[in-house]
Parts: structure tokens; C-alpha cells; sequence
């Protein structure tokens, strides 16, 4: 029983941490500038895809394969603001919101074609090494991926305190015309909140890739859900964000330890529009005041 | 004067165009006979859609080679479902209404098929499944049926590996993991049954389902693990397949496992690693079988065409076995039936009295009650070694 549990918690947590991450990407732009990447899954899936390319293709070490597939995320997320969203927040339309789920679907066929639709697999040696935690047996890649999203996540936290670049996010998402008028460069602001939001879910990616199968369609549910989770979290709140992640992981993983897995979905969507009901503004997340 | 001339050139081309078309039209349609098939040809399955085009086509030009059939020639026009029954049935009613196949072939997903199934009967159409498995394919209540089998059928591979599990592991206490879909419900009703004629001497213990998209199955598995499960059942494609399998090797768990042969339609040993040997699964032919005149017949045709130099390099070896004898006892049907005509094909199939082919010599293959063209004994188990699958000793 007990180690039943424990096997859903250390999946759950894993899990958990990636949707956290991927949806601490929707959380960084909408703080700055109420937009979001709605193909946030897509950019998780470019840097498996890209990860997987540059180590077992073309055998680069895996450093220089994370290293460069996480900047290509970066790039990408940034053209995507640039793109698709400026130019409609400009006009004052939110017209943003279909054109960033259009241009994810752009690419992911286009990965489809130049990839291909067979699902691969991503080797890791950190998959290979394990270790006992209370009677349970943990591979080094599942304690990773939590402690790596816990670090990133206060590491983001720390950036926007204390860095003038953090600060300057914060001021833009304050008040863009005082921030303009401050010395801020707004727009330069925003397209960089686009670049943290693809980093981070390019790690995401590269995190999941060995757990998972890399493929052009990885990312499509992963983004659905890490919205759900940046939702319950309150999409104003990164700590609010984080833990609604760890918990949708734990949730699933638990449900499905506890009731079985034939509802297990309809169960964990369940939970989350109970908790909306109660919670409207998510778990974390303060009513947004519009003064007109 | 310009104008003259451009409009005489394209008259010129467009005549001349007219002509080719209509030459190279009637040079294809009098003489051919088409054969369908609907398969995965891309997608998570890719792998079984070439295996079986690669089956079809070293049959259809050994018997194009012999002068083909009443005559004609053989042509074989395959169309992508990509795993998907909306995709299936739409080039399934294409293949049929324009095509005007004679009979078509389906791929390796149950759900496709079941939903092909009904438009081959109403269409009078011979359908041909060398994959899926599922029950309900072939015993779909149609009279007269045209839906044939060559390969595995579920109810069947489920006793069979009950058997094995029985047999090589002694087990006592099996534990499911089906994916969720028509495919799993089809195994999950077999394995009851199964298990309920095999006495009391073995019991299911859990049920777990899969999701395609499943990145964890360490939950189901554990609650497997804490029911005593002492042998895993499992009914999946290759890529949920090998995220059940990641999972069992992260919990270190050593249960034997034994699965019906989706996961080897896909790259399923690169997915899974190192204990993708560890899985012994259901087969109806291995090229590692003795050699026979038939085998080194395909094998070398194999070669010529797609470079295959040792059975190790077969793809998805089901696949083309499957393909490859049903393609001939279709053939032998159509030249039994003197035409190509739905309904004459489908009365020939079962009046075929014998045909030596790469799985056995079938004695009767099919009759009208019995649209199976294989049996529980032509099964066998096998195992990937070194990204080769080969018989389990």
C-alpha cells in the first residue's frame, strides 16, 4: 500500500514538475503583458525534437544539444511575439490568442515532415543509475526533474527581485506607459518575457524527452494540461503556478494508484473544475481589479 | 500572328496531352486488376504499413512474373488511414467507388478495420485483414460476409497466451494492461473468458488501462505490483507499449511480461532500451523459422527489392508473412473465380481448396462459416534480441 503510494508520489512530483514549468512559461508573459503563447506545448516539443536531432542524429555532445536546442526555444518563442502577437496587441485585437495555437500547428507539421511521425527514443544515462529512497527506487532523472524545476522556478523568482531585467518585467507589467516613459524599452521587455516563457518550457521538453517517446505530437496534450494548471494556479502567481503543477501530478498519479486508471482523466479534470468553482481565480491568484 | 501561335501551341499541347492521358489510361485500366490497401503507412505504426506493403508487393510480382491473373495484371494502390478510422473508412470508400479495387487489404489497427468492416459488405467488396486482430472484425454479424483474415485473431491469441503464461512462468495471478481503446476491450473480454476455461489454476488479479499519451505508467503498475500480479498481460502499440515497459524497469520490478504483437509495429526496442528482450510476445511467422522453398523464395525477393540480407532484417516480420499469403490466396480466388466481381472472389475464397504457403500449407484456408486463415498452432512466441525478433526457445 505504502509503497504503492510512493511510487505515485515520486511519478506525480516528476510529472507534476514539467506541467509546472510549462506553465510557469504562460505565467511570465501574461504577468508582463496579459498575452500567452498558446503553443507553449509546441516549443516543448522543439527542443525534444531538436535535442534528440543534435545528440543521437548527429551525436553532439549533450550539453551543447541542451545548451542549443534550449536557445533555438528561446528564438522561437520571441519571432512568436514578434510574429504573431505585437503586431495584434498593437491593433488592440486579441486576435493573438488563434495566432499563436496557428503558428504551433505551422510548426508542429513542419516537424512532422522534416522529423517524420515515428515516435523515437531519447536514451539517457541518468535513466540507467538508481538509488533507494525509503524502500523505493528512484532513477536520478526522476529526482532531477523536480529539483531542476524547483531551482528554475526560484531561480525566476530571484531574477524578477532582484535584476534589473526582473525589475524592469515587473515595471512593464505595472504600467507599461510609466515604464516607457522610465527608459524601459516595453516592446524589447515583452518579446524577452517570450524568450524566458520558451526557455522554460524547452527544458521542459528536454526533461521529459527520455522519459517519454520524442514526437511531433508530444506536446499537444502536455500544453493543454500545463494551461489547466496555470489556470488552477492563478495565472498571476509563479508560486501559485508551480505548485497547482505539482499537485495536477500528483492528482493524476494518485487517482489513478488509488481508483485505477480506467477514469483517471475524468477524474482529474474533475478536481480541477471543483476547485474553479470554489476558487474562481485559481488557487493562488488575486481578483484582477480593471480601474477605468 | 502571336497569337495564332500560342493558341495553335496549346491546341498542339492540349490535344497531345489529351491523347497521352487517354493511351496511358487505357494502357493501366484494360489490362490491370487493382488491389487496395488501407494500413498506417505513417504515425506511431508506420512500421506495420511497410511491412505489409512489402509483403504484398513481393507476392503481387512473383505473380505478375508468372503473367499474372486471368491475364491481367496486379496493381497495388495503398492509401495512408494514419491510425485514425475517419482517415480508414474515407480511403476505404475512395479505394472502392473510384479505384474499383477488386478486393483491398487493411493495417494493423483494430479500430480502423472495424470501421472498414461494414463498408466492405455493403459494397461487396472483399476485405482482407493481415494485422488487427480484433474479434469483432471478421465475426461482424454481416451474411454474406466479405471480411477475411489472415493473421492472429484476438479471442485466440488471448487462450494462447494464457497458455504461455501458465506454461513457461507458472503463473498464477495475471495482471492486465490493455491500452484504451476498441482494441483493448476486444483483448479484455478474451482474456476473461480465457481465464474463466482455464480453470481455477489461474486468475486476473487487475485491470489497468493505458493511454496513448500515458508519460508514467508507474501508478498502474503499482497497483498491479500491490494486487501480487505475478506475470503482466499486455495489449498495446509499440509506443505506449515501451512507456509500460520504461516504467516496469524504473520501479525494478523483474515481472515476466507477455504481450499481444502490437508493439511490433513500431520501433519498440530503441523506445524501450535494454529490456525490450525481456517482453515475449505473439508472432504467426518468424523468417528465423527452418527455411522452406516459399521462404527462400521471399526472402530473396525481399533482398532485390528492399535489401533485406538476413531474416534479422525483416521489419515487422507478422507484416509481411500475413501480407504476403494472403495476397496469394486472393489471387488463387480471382483466377478461381474467373472475374473480378465482389461476389465471385468472396465465393472462391472459400472454396480454395489448398495452397503452400510461407506460414504453413493451408488445407482449406477459409470456408463459408470460417473467414479465419489461421489457427491457435501457428502461433509462436518470440522476443527482440538485439533489435531482431526471433523465437523464444
Amino acid at each position: 500500500m505504502w509503497d504503492q503510494a510512493g511510487l505515485a508520489v515520486v511519478s506525480g512530483l516528476g510529472v507534476g514538475s514539467m506541467y509546472g514549468l510549462t506553465a510557469l512559461g504562460y505565467h511570465v508573459t501574461y504577468r508582463v503583458s496579459k498575452t500567452v503563447n498558446f503553443a507553449q506545448g509546441t516549443c516543448l516539443m522543439l527542443a525534444a525534437v531538436l535535442g534528440f536531432t543534435f545528440q543521437v542524429s548527429w551525436h553532439w555532445p549533450a550539453f551543447l544539444a541542451v545548451l542549443v536546442s534550449t536557445a533555438i526555444c528561446v528564438i522561437w518563442s520571441m519571432a512568436v511575439e514578434i510574429a504573431v502577437v505585437r503586431p495584434f496587441v498593437r491593433r488592440g485585437s486579441d486576435a493573438w490568442l488563434m495566432a499563436t495555437l496557428a503558428l504551433g500547428l505551422v510548426l508542429e507539421n513542419a516537424v512532422l515532415f522534416v522529423f517524420g511521425k515515428d515516435p523515437r527514443g531519447m536514451p539517457s544515462s541518468l535513466q540507467e543509475s538508481f538509488f533507494m529512497l525509503g524502500g523505493l527506487r528512484v532513477s536520478a532523472l526522476q529526482a532531477l526533474i523536480p529539483m531542476v524545476g524547483l531551482c528554475i522556478a526560484l531561480g525566476l523568482a530571484w531574477t524578477l527581485k532582484k535584476t534589473k531585467f526582473g525589475k524592469s518585467l515587473i515595471a512593464v507589467s505595472l504600467n507599461l506607459d510609466a515604464a516607457s516613459i522610465m527608459g524601459i524599452h516595453a516592446e524589447r521587455v515583452i518579446a524577452w518575457s517570450y524568450g524566458v516563457s520558451g526557455g522554460l518550457a524547452g527544458v521542459a521538453g528536454l526533461m521529459i524527452a527520455p522519459l517519454y517517446t520524442v514526437s511531433a505530437g508530444m506536446g499537444t496534450l502536455f500544453g493543454i494540461k500545463a494551461f489547466a494548471v496555470a489556470i488552477l494556479g492563478g495565472l498571476d502567481s509563479a508560486a501559485g503556478v508551480m505548485v497547482a503543477g505539482l499537485l495536477m501530478g500528483l492528482i493524476e498519479a494518485l487517482v489513478i494508484s488509488m481508483l485505477g486508471s480506467t477514469y483517471a482523466q475524468m477524474f482529474s479534470f474533475g478536481i480541477i473544475i471543483a476547485a474553479l468553482c470554489i476558487k474562481p481565480h485559481g488557487l493562488f491568484g488575486k481578483m484582477a481589479i480593471k480601474k477605468i | 500572328m502571336l497569337l495564332t501561335k500560342k493558341s495553335n501551341f496549346s491546341l498542339v499541347g492540349s490535344a497531345t496531352l489529351a491523347t497521352l492521358t487517354l493511351l496511358f489510361s487505357l494502357s493501366v485500366r484494360a489490362e490491370d486488376i487493382k488491389i487496395g490497401l488501407v494500413a498506417a503507412l505513417t504515425g506511431p505504426s508506420a512500421q506495420s504499413g511497410e511491412s505489409i506493403t512489402r509483403g504484398l508487393t513481393v507476392a503481387i510480382d512473383e505473380i505478375n512474373a508468372k503473367g499474372g491473373v486471368l491475364g491481367k495484371k496486379l496493381v497495388l494502390i495503398r492509401r495512408d488511414d494514419e491510425s485514425s478510422p475517419p482517415k480508414g473508412v474515407a480511403a476505404a470508400r475512395e479505394l472502392i467507388s473510384s479505384e474499383k479495387v477488386a478486393a483491398f487489404f487493411g493495417g494493423i489497427d483494430t479500430p480502423v478495420s472495424l470501421a472498414i468492416a461494414p463498408i466492405a459488405n455493403q459494397n461487396k467488396t472483399p476485405f482482407m485483414a493481415v494485422w488487427a486482430a480484433g474479434t469483432k472484425i471478421t465475426k461482424n454479424g454481416a451474411n454474406p460476409n466479405y471480411v477475411f483474415r489472415v493473421s492472429a485473431q484476438d479471442d485466440l491469441v488471448d487462450i494462447a497466451l494464457v497458455k504461455y503464461a501458465q506454461q513457461k512462468y507458472t503463473a498464477k495471478k495475471l495482471g492486465l494492461i490493455l491500452v484504451n481503446n476498441p482494441w483493448g476491450e476486444s483483448n479484455e473480454k478474451g482474456l476473461k473468458a480465457a481465464v474463466a476455461n482455464a480453470g481455477n489454476k489461474v486468475e486476473i488479479v487487475g485491470i489497468e488501462k493505458l493511454e496513448q499519451t500515458d508519460v508514467d505508467v508507474t501508478p498502474q503498475l503499482g497497483r498491479l505490483k500491490s494486487a501480487g500480479a505475478d506475470c503482466i498481460v499486455m495489449v498495446a502499440n509499440a509506443a505506449p507499449g515501451a512507456q509500460m515497459m520504461k516504467s516496469r524497469e524504473r520501479m525494478g520490478w523483474k515481472v515476466p511480461v507477455i504481450s499481444h504483437w502490437g508493439i511490433s509495429g513500431g520501433r519498440f526496442d530503441e523506445l524501450v532500451g535494454e529490456t525490450a528482450g525481456e517482453v515475449h510476445f505473439i508472432q504467426t511467422y518468424s523468417f528465423f523459422s527452418k527455411p522452406t522453398e516459399v521462404s527462400k523464395k521471399v526472402m530473396a525477393s525481399l533482398g532485390t527489392h528492399y535489401g533485406v540480407k538476413s531474416p534479422a532484417d525483416v521489419i515487422a516480420p507478422v507484416g509481411t508473412a500475413n501480407a504476403y499469403d494472403a495476397m496469394q490466396l486472393l489471387a488463387k480466388a480471382i483466377e478461381k473465380a474467373k472475374s473480378t466481381d465482389g461476389e465471385e472472389i468472396r465465393k472462391a475464397l472459400e472454396q480454395i481448396d489448398d495452397y503452400a504457403g510461407l506460414i504453413k500449407n493451408y488445407k482449406k484456408p477459409f470456408g463459408p462459416d470460417d473467414h479465419e486463415g489461421l489457427a491457435p498452432e501457428d502461433y509462436i512466441m518470440v522476443r527482440y534480441q538485439d533489435g531482431k525478433v526471433t523465437p523464444v526457445n
